[in-house]
């Protein structure tokens, strides 16, 4: 298979608008991806799945991932004028990279043999920004995998047949794949509640503490 | 009292069949299949809509036994994953094992030795005898062929999950494989009594074979049932002998070579219509394929360690990056992909299960055909519900 910079190049000149950018990793086996805006992700696709000389009709995986506001530190070096001399110093340049919610695309070659292309999106942001494009149109086995991605993250899949939850209930609330998803609070009564029971029974009702009983011991 | 809304839904509603013209022609019904039915091989259901006896729209419906392991695996370290995974195609804890340690050994860059790369083959190809085994015991099952086949196909399951608990000490949940190698070594007395069981797995299948091949019955309801094109097979994703009874030869172990699987001579069977009865018989054939595969790594097997030395079981935290891995399970294609952060525990932990993906075009391959034939293409895609939900 050709290299990623070359698909990229091709790409781009068959989706001008397209803004693509390589992604390296770190694993030395893995392999790097391919990272498209969501604009013109569907293009993308289509493109890929269609070349002749990448026929990547297969789409194998579709993952989600969640990536909170994270406060970066990045250690620099700077020039600084100290008692006179110039000297370098080591400052921590903080930044915010803003969250978002990121779907991943594992896209093989069935006729070809060859992949995997890493094919991923982002959303603007993970409260109110979440829409991407379905690409089930391309890869129908798409389907079930972002309905999933939606229940379980909250990724809004633009023009998807048919975008239901899949694995929790219709009326559930709240995406429990998200990092910062916090459980709901079903405690239920309990007759004798002990250690940590008994702190969450606690703040649901009064309990009363018994004081421990020690069996006699006779001498 | 309004006590509606504590009512549990119908599981059967009649609404009216229209024309084009919006005029009532008829009657459909809509019936809600399962989720508690043994037909559905667990907790599973599907929204139906007949017309008469003809199928006009189906809705898969999962998530009951839903737990969230993907939630479960970013909580806990990498190698406590390894148990849980054995939980998600409960037929094939070993297949499961394997693609887990697999992809972990691509994160970390882990060397499997030699001993251990033919026991996890061995243990791969049995779990495959044993899978496909029993599917075919609960595929005519479902076609009415009640209690004896099945029953058939248990016993000699049986025998195999006898050598997966000597092994391990668990019949299913065998917890098996770690980064690196396996847990505990085979001994001779083991091999041989696999070897004896390799050899006589042929005369069963002979046996079940003629029961089954040509039996009337069986062809009747199979052939020319939900014929599937290669073209739809690709698109949808299927994996595992569905895709390949489509006639579409793509097999993880030939493509991605992993392990040792360059090493052996088998084929890879495929079918030519992509109905019922070619998705039976590429069980049939792929286990004669995995006789094959068995006989030679029991003739190769090489002495030595079982663990590469260097795995690291405790403390064990890979540098960061992603990785995908998959192998080709009984059913399909099984995949994990991870993200590691440089913790001890994975940033993300998916799983591509084979056989939630595979119900993806449950809906197409069932339009148009009966109801009793619904329950036919259901076993013969044969689904896990533990997979299926996670």
């Amino acid at each position: 298979m050709e290299a990623l910079e070359q698909i990229k190049a091709r790409l781009e000149t068959a989706v001008p608008s397209a803004k693509i950018e390589i992604l390296a990793n770190d694993c030395a086996l893995g392999e790097r991806s391919l990272l498209v805006d969501g604009a013109s992700g569907f293009a993308v696709a289509q493109f890929l799945r269609d070349d002749a000389q990448l026929k990547l009709d297969y789409c194998s995986n579709v993952t989600g991932v969640d990536w909170p506001d994270k406060e970066l530190a990045e250690k620099i070096k700077v020039k600084q004028v100290v008692d006179g001399m110039e000297k370098e110093v080591e400052e921590v340049k903080k930044t915010l990279r803003h969250g978002y919610l990121e779907v991943v695309y594992h896209l093989y070659s069935m006729s070809l043999k060859h992949g995997p292309v890493v094919l991923r999106m982002r959303t603007e942001n993970r409260a109110d920004q979440t829409h991407l494009p379905s690409l089930t149109p391309v890869w129908r086995g798409a389907e079930f995998q972002e309905r999933e991605i939606y229940d379980l993250y909250g990724v809004i899949f633009d023009s998807h047949p048919d975008l239901r939850r899949i694995l929790m209930w219709d009326e559930f609330e709240g995406f429990p794949m998200r990092r910062d998803y916090v459980e709901p609070d079903d405690f239920e009564y309990e007759p004798t509640p002990h250690d940590e029971v008994l702190d969450a029974a606690k703040k649901h009702y009064p309990v009363e503490v018994k004081p421990e009983v020690k069996p006699e011991v006779k001498a | 009292m309004n006590t509606s809304a504590a009512m549990p839904p119908k599981s059967f509603e009649v609404k009216p069949k229209l024309d084009e013209g919006g005029a009532s022609i008829g009657e459909l019904l809509e019936i809600s299949m399962g989720p508690h039915h043994p037909s559905t091989h667990g907790v599973f259901r599907m929204d139906v809509v007949l017309d008469g006896e003809k199928v006009v729209k189906l809705k898969p419906v999962c998530g009951y036994l839903h737990r969230n392991h993907e939630k479960i695996g970013e909580n806990i370290s990498y190698l406590a994953s390894m148990p849980y995974t054995d939980r998600l195609d409960y037929f094939c804890s070993m297949t499961n094992n394997w693609a887990y340690a697999l992809t972990i050994e691509k994160l970390a860059g882990l060397a499997v030795p030699e001993r251990a790369e033919y026991i996890r083959v061995i243990m791969a190809e049995l779990t495959r005898l044993q899978n496909h085994t029993s599917l075919i015991g609960f595929f005519v099952h479902d076609m009415g062929a009640l209690g004896t086949p099945l029953m058939y196909a248990f016993r000699e399951r049986e025998k195999i999950l006898d050598l997966f608990e000597e092994v391990s000490g668990a019949r299913m949940m065998c917890n098996y494989m770690r980064f690196g190698g396996v847990r505990v070594d085979v001994n001779d007395e083991w091999l041989a009594r696999t070897k004896q069981l390799v050899s006589n797995y042929g005369r069963f299948l002979d046996e079940f074979e003629t029961f089954l091949n040509e039996n009337e019955i069986l062809l009747a309801r199979t052939q020319g049932v939900s014929p599937l094109t290669k073209e739809q097979a690709i698109n949808a994703s299927l994996t595992g002998p569905l895709l390949r009874a489509a006639g579409v030869n793509y097999d993880v172990r030939k493509v991605d070579k992993y392990g040792i699987y360059s090493r052996f001579d088998f084929k890879v069977p495929l079918g030519e219509h992509g109905d019922l009865y070619d998705r039976y018989m590429m069980r049939v054939l792929e286990m004669r394929e995995s006789i094959k595969i068995l006989n030679q790594a029991l003739r190769d097997i090489p002495g030595g360690p079982v663990m590469d030395p260097k795995a690291k079981l405790r403390g064990f935290r890979p540098k960061p990056g992603e990785v995908y891995g998959r192998i080709e399970s009984p059913k399909g294609e099984l995949g994990f992909y991870i993200i590691s952060d440089g913790g001890p525990n994975p940033y993300r932990y998916r799983v591509r299960p084979p056989s939630f993906i595979n119900i993806t075009i449950l809906e197409d391959m069932c339009l148009g055909h009966r109801v009793a034939d619904v329950i036919v293409i259901l076993g013969s895609v044969d689904i896990v519900l533990g997979e299926v939900d996670r």
